[in-house]
Formats: structure tokens, sequence, C-alpha cells
């Protein structure tokens, strides 16, 4: 048997070799401000420990270099992502001076970049795997369980950002929900929105280009700006409209984040819509009509499902969108992620800005993920005709 | 019965339709044939009315179609089109059962019709109903179309082309299969098709259509004998002219007495086929047997050829 390299793999053995073997493992720091000193995988780790994860490393990293087979190249990953994901807690234990409790341990460039490789590795496998959505979901359930248990393990307890945690563990949770309230409600009021019009869109001509460049424009407004310019109209609808301060509606906090990323929202969903119908075969449409369905039976029964896969795709888009958005709400006091991102920017503390920001980027993934399998779901059910 | 009287459709300035008058007789074929652009696509649409009429009538046993709704009418009347138009999303069973379901039959009523017409056109009921459109060849798309335009025994059915995109072996099939239907139902077709073999093969009366004008509308053998038009002659196409005019009648018609050697002609078969088969064998005769396989009499390459010049 010949050994023979794997593109990919080449890649990944070379920044496997640098981050292992030349990059900082953990960073350890007197307090959380003051900047690191780099620690090594051999430093960072108990003797026997770091020799062996090294040997993991160099393992899983020469059989992603050679073409392997999938299940031995899943396993590598699977692997070495696990020992780096329980020997980073291990390495924050085994840094931190006993009872101290200003030092902190953080995973350092070295760390991530393994991470990446595995996971570009694992991400391979999976989808060379071809995999179902459901086992997709299944995967993503998997991983999710697994860093849930690391986490109640409390294995991870001296990392720093787990100290930051500790430190925050009310407010983190309440600006979870605030960001996942923010994202979910934007897209929902979008939706409810934004379908009608795209079917309004569709079915006018004479409206279309008119909506979809406004919308258009929109989206190219920065977010900041936007939250700007909406300060003086609802600071107005504040005061003049009754009922609409007690509803929270105010120039600054949630409600004009809530309509930025409303209108955010709107553009992906109207114009998918307007794509998705569009896309109808003209025939299904002409028969549809030929055989007696009325311009309701016709839209719910034969347009709608038809396009529902293309909309599911701008539903996807915008609450992957919004969940990475609804991170500046915190700047106009919107609460949100955002949060420990701004106060960790503004206390130069990295480790409170990865509090704010690991969330959000594993929020956006899984629903990716998982959107990305309900849209493979409903589109194989009802399959486009191709005459 | 279907009367078209003095239908016209215009859109700004251009006249698609014009003054377009017609009477199909129950129970018939007819054929409107022209080229792309002739009007024949929009006049047809006009008797369901997914085009109105600029102006004129059009009635439907005596009613005026514009009596019902749109949509109501449009359930009384199958419709069939070229690339059949299945719903994607839906079943076979439940792609047939469209109109039913729009006039609200119970579910064993439709349920029974759709094994019926599904039996008729030899697609299983149990290994197709659950089927989707798209896991079908072509052929059976087709027949899955027409069968779905006949699912609420329409009295009249409209086809848009419905061959089109079938291959000429499928399309062979499709035309006999539909002819048959014809027969046992009594439905009144109205086809649209720009292929005359088509048009001639199929249609009890021919309309010919002219930018937007029906040029002639006759039976078959009167188009080809005696072309209305310089365009109505080009469409025939010269050349073709004699053999289309044999493939309207059968070896039956044709037989002579006497007896011949060689492999015997069925008498069903067109006078077209047995002179080609003639021809080909080289002889100058050929038998032909009936349905129950008993000799008829014999097949002439003379006599067949004199039945091929112009009708005087």
């Amino acid at each position: 048997m010949t050994l023979r390299f794997d593109k990919l793999g080449v890649v990944i053995a070379v920044i496997t070799a640098y981050a292992a073997f030349l990059a900082p493992f953990a960073t350890f720091r007197a307090n959380r401000i003051v900047p690191g000193q780099a620690r090594s995988i051999i430093d960072a780790l108990p003797a026997t420990t770091g020799a062996l994860l090294l040997a993991v490393i160099v393992a899983a990293a020469l059989i992603a270099l050679f073409r392997t087979p999938l299940l031995l190249r899943l396993a590598a990953s699977v692997v070495a992502l696990a020992a780096l994901a329980l020997l980073i807690g291990v390495a924050g234990t085994f840094l931190t001076p006993a009872g101290n409790t200003f030092a902190r341990v953080s995973p350092a460039s070295g760390f991530w970049i393994l991470i990446f490789a595995f996971t570009l590795l694992l991400a391979d496998v999976l989808t060379r795997l071809n995999l179902s959505p459901w086992a997709r979901v299944g995967v993503l359930a998997a991983a999710a369980v697994a860093i849930g248990l690391l986490l109640m393990s409390g294995s991870w307890n001296d990392l720093s950002i787990l100290k930051e945690y500790a430190n925050r563990a009310d407010s983190f949770w309440a600006e979870g929900s605030k960001h996942v309230t923010l994202a979910l409600g934007s897209l929902f009021a979008a939706v409810v929105v934004g379908l009608p019009l795209g079917i309004l869109c569709h079915r006018v001509e004479a409206l279309r280009a008119g909506v979809l460049n406004v919308l258009n424009i929109i989206q190219t407004i920065p977010s900041i700006a936007l939250f700007g310019l909406l300060i003086a109209p609802l600071g107005w609808v504040a005061i003049h409209v009754p009922g609409a301060a007690a509803l929270g509606i105010r120039g600054i906090g949630t409600a004009p984040a809530f309509v930025a990323l409303f209108l955010y929202s709107l553009l992906p969903v109207v114009a998918n819509t307007v794509v998705g119908l569009a896309g109808v075969p003209r025939a299904a449409n002409d028969a549809a009509r030929g055989m007696g369905m009325t311009d309701r039976q016709r839209l719910f029964g034969v347009e709608f499902p038809l396009a529902f896969p293309v909309i599911l795709t701008g539903i996807r888009i915008v609450l992957v969108q919004n969940i990475g958005l609804a991170t500046i709400a915190a700047l106009i006091g919107g609460g949100g992620f955002g949060v420990f991102v701004f106060q960790g920017v503004g206390q130069t503390a990295m480790d409170l800005v990865l509090l704010g920001a690991l969330p959000t980027v594993a929020l956006a993934f899984a629903a990716a993920i998982i959107l990305d399998a309900v849209i493979e779901l409903t589109a194989t059910r009802r399959r486009v005709e191709t005459s | 019965m279907i009367e078209i009287e003095g239908i016209t459709k215009r859109y700004d300035a251009t006249t698609v339709v014009d003054n377009v008058s017609m009477v199909i007789e129950p129970r018939t074929i007819a054929v409107i044939v022209g080229t792309s652009g002739s009007g024949k696509t929009t006049l047809l649409r006009m008797i369901n009315r997914l085009v109105e009429p600029t102006s004129g009538i059009i009635k439907l046993d005596g009613a005026d179609n514009r009596s019902v709704p749109g949509y109501e009418l449009r359930r009384s009347i199958g419709y069939a089109i070229q690339g059949h138009g299945l719903f994607p999303h839906r079943t076979v069973a439940q792609n047939i059962a469209t109109v039913p379901v729009l006039l609200g039959w119970d579910k064993a009523r439709i349920e029974a019709r759709v094994d019926e017409l599904m039996t008729l056109y030899q697609l299983d009921p149990q290994e197709f109903g659950p089927r989707y459109p798209h896991e079908l060849s072509g052929g059976q798309q087709q027949r899955v179309g027409v069968a779905r335009a006949l699912a609420a025994e329409p009295n009249v059915l409209l086809m848009d082309e419905p061959f089109g995109a079938l291959d000429p072996i499928i399309r062979a099939k499709a035309q006999e299969d539909l002819l048959a239907i014809q027969k046992r139902f009594g439905t009144t077709i109205i086809l649209v098709t720009h292929d005359m073999e088509e048009a001639v093969h199929m249609g009890d009366k021919i309309a010919v259509m002219d930018g937007g004008k029906l040029v002639q509308y006759a039976r078959p053998a009167e188009i080809l004998a005696n072309p209305a038009s310089g365009f109505v002659e080009t469409l025939v196409g010269a050349s073709e002219r004699p053999f289309r005019l044999l493939s309207l009648g059968r070896v039956r018609d044709a037989v002579e007495q006497g007896s011949a050697e060689g492999e015997a002609i069925p008498g069903d078969a067109s006078q077209r086929d047995a002179l080609a088969e003639l021809l080909w064998s080289g002889k100058p005769a050929l038998p032909v047997k009936g349905a129950d396989g008993k000799p008829l009499g014999r097949v002439t390459v003379d006599g067949l050829v004199k039945r091929a010049a112009r009708p005087r």
C-alpha cells in the first residue's frame, strides 16, 4: 500500500505543526488586565500529560496528512478535539497558583489554531460522509451535549472566560435571553410583515422595484448610523403616542435595536419571497389557474409550498445575521451578549469580550446548521420539476 | 357543442385573435393549428376564460361562458398543457385529484375516480399513486397530466400542445391513447398544435389560424385537397400532401379482390403505412387480414397511388 497525501490534510498538518510546537498553548496573567506570558503545551501541562497531548496531536495530524479511511479521520478529529477541550481545562488548573483568585489562564493562539485545524478536518469528514439533514442536527446536538457536560463538570472552571462568567452568571443568562429575544422577535416581525409584502411585490410588478430598492438602501446603512437615525423618531413616538412609552418604546434601548434588526431583516425575507414565487414553474401556475383554482387557492396550494424552501433560505440568512447584529444593540442600551463585548473592550479584558462573542458565534452556527437541515428536508420533499 | 361567435382579443394596438367564429360539434376533436403567434393558444384560453375576450361570445351547450365565475367555469372544463404542469410538491394521486377536491367530492368518490383513471392510463395506482411527478418518465408525466384534466369527468377538454415535449415514439402512443379515451368518454376535445401531421391524425376538423384570423375550418381531407390559401398550402406541405391524405384512410377501405404473397397487413392500419410497407417490400401487392386474422383480400401499390391523388 502506498501512502498518498490528502490535499486538505497537508494544510491541516502544516498549521497543526506550527500551532503545536511554535505557538503558545495558554496565556498566564497575574491579573485580568496585565499582558500575559505565553506557555507552550509542555509548559502548560503536567509533564506526561503534555507529552501525551503532543502525541495525540501528531498522530491525528499524520492521519489527516495521508489519504486514510473516513472513519479513521473522523475518530482522529474527534479524539484530538476532545483531548484539547479536556486538557485546556487541566492547563487552567495546573497554571493557576493554588489559592490565587486574581491570576488568569486563557487559551492562547496555539490552542485556537489547533481547534480550528481539527474542526476543519471534522467538517471535511462530515461533508464527505454526506450526512442526512437529521444526522447533521444529531452531530450538532452531540457536540452541544459534550460542551454542556464539560461546562457542568467544572473542568474548565479555572479558565479565564469561566471566571468572568462566574462573576456575571446572573446577568449572562439575562443578557442571553434578551439577545435571543431580540434576534428571534425581530425575525418574527420581519416574517409577519415581509411575507405579505413579498407576495404583494410578486403580484404587483409596479411595486417590486421600488420596495426592493428602498429595502436595499436600508440594508446599506451602517447599523450604528441606523440606531442614531432611529433615536429622533422613536423618541417622538414615545412622547406623542399614548401608551408607547409604557410599552418600552424610547429613543434608546431595546426599541430602536428591535426596529433596526427588523428593518435589516426585511430585505432578505421580501427578496427571497419574490424570488421564490418567481421560481414557481410557469406550467404549474398555468395548470392551477386552468383547473379552476382561485387566486387564494393557488397562492396557498401551489405557489407558497413551492417557494417555501427559497423563503426559508431568506429566513436562515436573517436569523444568522440577526444573532450577530444583535451584539451591536448593547451600544444603545438594548442588552444582549454585546454588553459583555463592549464592557470587555472598555476594560481591555479580552476574556470578557470572548464571554460575549463565543455564545453569539455558537448560537449563529447552531441556527445555520438547524435551518440548513430544515431547508434540505423541505426541498427534497418538494423538489422542483426541471422541465 | 361549443359556439365561438365573433371573438376578438386585442392587447393595446395588437390584435391577437381577430373576429373568429366557429362551431365545434359535441363528441368531436377540433384541432387548432398555426404557427407561433397565430393566436391559437389565445383562442383556446378564451374558451375557459384564462383570457377574457375583447369582444364576441363563446357559448358552451348554449350557455354564455360568462354566466358563471371564471374559476367555476374552469373546474367544469378539462385543461392539459405542454410540459404537463403537474404540481411537483404533490403526489401523482393528489395531482389527479385536484379538480375533484376543488369541487368538494367525498373522499371515497375521489379515490375511486383516481384509481379508475390511473388504471385506464396503465399506471398501477398502488405503485404510482404515492410517487412525486419528478419520479416519473416524461411519457408517464404526460399521461398523469391528461388524467388530471379528465378527473372531474368534463364534457370539454382543452389541450395546448399536450404532446409537444414528447419524443416521437411516446407521442404516437399518447395520441392513440387520447383517441381511445375520447371514443370511450365522448369528450369534446379542442387541441392546439403547430404540427400538421398531428392535426390530420387527430382532428375530426382542423382550424387553421394565421395572424389571429381563422383561415380555414374544415375536415382534414378538405384542408388537404382544397387549401383555402397559400398559407394553408405551405402548412400542409406540398411534398407531404399525398401521404397525409392516405394516412386518413384505413387499409380496410382500399382492399381489392384477389390474393397476394407476403406478410398480411392489418385492415386497421392506415393506407399510408400500407403503402410504405408495399414500397419497402418491393412487391406490387400484399394480403390484408381482418382484426380476427381472416384474409380480407389484397392491397396494391396501384390502388393506393390512385387514392393518393388530389380528390376531384
